[in-house]
């Protein structure tokens, strides 16, 4: 299983699409790794620095319809790399959902006024979360306040989740 | 209660649910092209699973950049060309025999009503113009696809247009899909299934169902699909004449795959689309879409006909005839990239290639390239394209560039005038 715990970074922006995320041009790479100083480069956020904002952060908080277009993986590739496993928003492109959970990563869906909440309370802040996947809970951490958020996501995300992808899973049950 | 044709195709190819609302597909068919399927084949030698599920049912396509325009092109290729020899996949279609994957796989007759499609490439909602399920998946999904022929799904709830009246002269299935996304948003139908039915589509040719269906994605649906018919039977004839007596035996046997008339919906839309004008994108998201005349004048750099949404023989025809006689203006380039081998031939038959010439358009051979900003006409920064393609993301034609998605009618109308401008004017 993954690492889901780490510095948060919010992104304050609905339908940011792949590519966004990573750029078309760089679909020629045939490795994930080679994916890594590209990520985010083309999101059009204003006050969003891409080299000094991504460093260091493992969770993404964003808002409705994160990883809209595109199908390609080499969006939750591009994220992994750069050592982001778990993306928060409050609703996702069916695909993108799907390819995380394949990956063993979470995309995890919080209602409109949580998402409002996370960004009212920790934007700006040095946040961190750590996803609790027994108990299915988010535990957010900032200097002067910490707390735990119930999330529900599916048993077939959550088994993904554990056995570290689709592949895996697949190749043992089909 | 009856059943929407998801439903029925669902129920046909379900090998077990493992868990709740999670249906494991048997697939008809697993598409694949060279940006998506290599990091899957590498993926699979490396874990020593390098094998296909039936070698028969898997097409392949070089399309995304093809020739090659570099070494890391030319090795993505390599990889899927290596990989489709290794395991038998006759229907590979190399540089000289491809095209655009949504526009050669429908041509080569691989979809059938009924059937369950999966490929790495979004805009795979096109080929649920055959009453097919068809889905766009990531490279893990292909990847499991490839190897053990099965995907998984959540149930596809559906929402259902009722299209009533007729398009005006000079108003496309273009038009259409960008009115339908302007309506539902860019997230309005994300997980579902969108329907599209009614007389408007009746009447409409198997180009301009896939023109629609290929949209679906932008407004987050899985896969668009049109209930299959006499048009359905007449396109696929030439490949199933041997299954059936007659095209009315072949027409029963897909009847199948068609919703109940009890079926249940998310929701039903439905629109008298008569007075419909030509519509076209302003902004970053295919749902910001105005009419052409309210957008007249905006200032273009490059116009492209072409891509797996308008590359297809009646965009090309509908172009050249209002480019027929015609110069560009001056202040524009023009690209036309023809979607398939096919596709090109027949243009060329008709006089069309020479048409576009004539008029100032380049003409690229078969390929995806510069919808997507990787190839054969990327845009410099601050410029904007007219474009018959599905996307208008921010830099997705190149960075800093702009992208107006449009019909081949008025992306013609456009080149002429150097600047958007609306078909009608011209005999169409």
């Amino acid at each position: 299983m993954k690492e889901f715990s780490g510095k948060v970074l919010f992104l304050d922006r609905s339908d940011i699409n792949t590519d966004e995320i990573i750029p078309a041009k760089y679909l020629t790479e045939i490795t994930k790794e080679a994916l890594k100083p590209n990520l985010l480069e083309d999101l059009s956020l204003t006050g969003f620095n891409v080299k000094d904002d991504i460093n260091d952060k493992a969770v993404i908080v964003t808002r409705a319809n994160f990883g809209c277009g595109s199908s390609r993986e080499h969006a939750p590739w591009a994220l992994e790399v750069n050592g982001i496993n778990v993306v928060i928003a409050e609703s996702f492109a069916r695909i993108f959902r799907q390819n995380m959970y394949n990956c063993g990563m979470f995309s995890i869906e919080l209602p409109n006024d949580k998402i409002e909440y996370l960004f009212e309370n920790y934007a700006g802040k040095d946040t961190s979360i750590s996803i609790d996947i027994d108990n299915d809970k988010i535990i957010v951490t900032s200097l002067d306040q910490s707390e735990e958020i119930d999330f529900k996501v599916g048993e077939f995300d959550k088994t993904l989740v554990k056995e570290g992808g689709w592949v895996g899973y697949a190749d043992k049950n089909y | 209660m009856g059943k929407t044709i998801a439903e029925k195709i669902f129920d046909a190819h379900r090998v077990n649910m493992p868990f709740p609302d999670t249906h494991v597909l048997k697939l008809d068919r697993v598409f694949c092209h060279e940006i998506t399927t290599p990091i899957a084949i590498t993926d699979l030698m490396a874990r020593g699973m390098d094998r296909v599920f039936d070698p028969s049912k898997i097409k392949a396509v070089i399309d995304h950049v093809t020739p090659a325009k570099d070494s890391k092109t030319a090795e993505q290729g390599k990889i899927l060309r290596d990989w489709a020899k290794r395991h038998g996949i006759k229907d590979f279609f190399d540089i000289g025999r491809n095209g655009v994957c949504h526009a050669i796989f429908p041509e080569k007759g691989f979809v059938r009503p009924g059937y369950t499609v999966i490929m790495g490439d979004s805009h795979t909602c096109t080929h649920g113009a055959f009453g097919a399920f068809a889905a766009g998946v990531g490279t893990t999904d292909l990847e499991v696809g490839i190897l053990k022929g099965v995907c998984a799904f959540h149930f596809p709830k559906t929402i259902k247009f009722v299209l009533n009246g007729t398009l005006k002269t000079g108003v496309y299935a273009k038009d259409l899909i960008l009115f339908i996304i302007k309506e539902l948003t860019v997230n309005g139908a994300t997980n579902m299934v969108i329907e599209f039915t009614g007389p408007v589509i009746d009447v409409m040719s198997m180009e301009s169902r896939m023109t629609l269906c290929n949209m679906a994605i932008e407004a987050g649906g899985t896969c668009g699909i049109c209930y299959p018919d006499k048009t359905t039977v007449d396109y696929l004839w030439e490949f199933i004449k041997d299954e059936f007596n007659t095209k009315e035996d072949a027409l029963k046997e897909y009847s199948q795959w068609i919703s109940d008339a009890d079926a249940s919906y998310e929701k039903v839309y439905e629109y008298d689309v008569t007075n419909l004008e030509p519509m076209v994108t302003f902004g970053y998201k295919p749902d910001q879409v105005k009419s052409v005349n309210e957008m007249t004048g905006t200032k273009i750099d490059q116009v492209y006909i072409g891509s797996c949404t308008n590359g297809r023989i009646e965009d090309l025809r509908i172009a050249a005839s209002i480019i027929k006689d015609k110069k560009i203006s001056d202040d524009v380039r023009a690209i036309v990239s023809p979607a398939t081998p096919d596709i090109y031939s027949v243009a060329l038959k008709e006089g069309l290639i020479e048409i576009f010439q004539k008029a100032g358009f380049c003409v690229t051979n078969p390929t995806c390239g510069a919808c997507l900003g990787m190839s054969n006409g990327v845009l410099a920064n601050g410029e904007a394209c007219a474009s018959t393609t599905n996307r208008n993301f921010n830099g997705r034609m190149g960075k800093g560039g702009t992208v107006h998605l449009m019909s081949p009618a008025t992306a013609a109308a456009s080149a002429i005038e150097g600047k958007i401008s609306n078909s009608p004017l011209y005999k169409v």
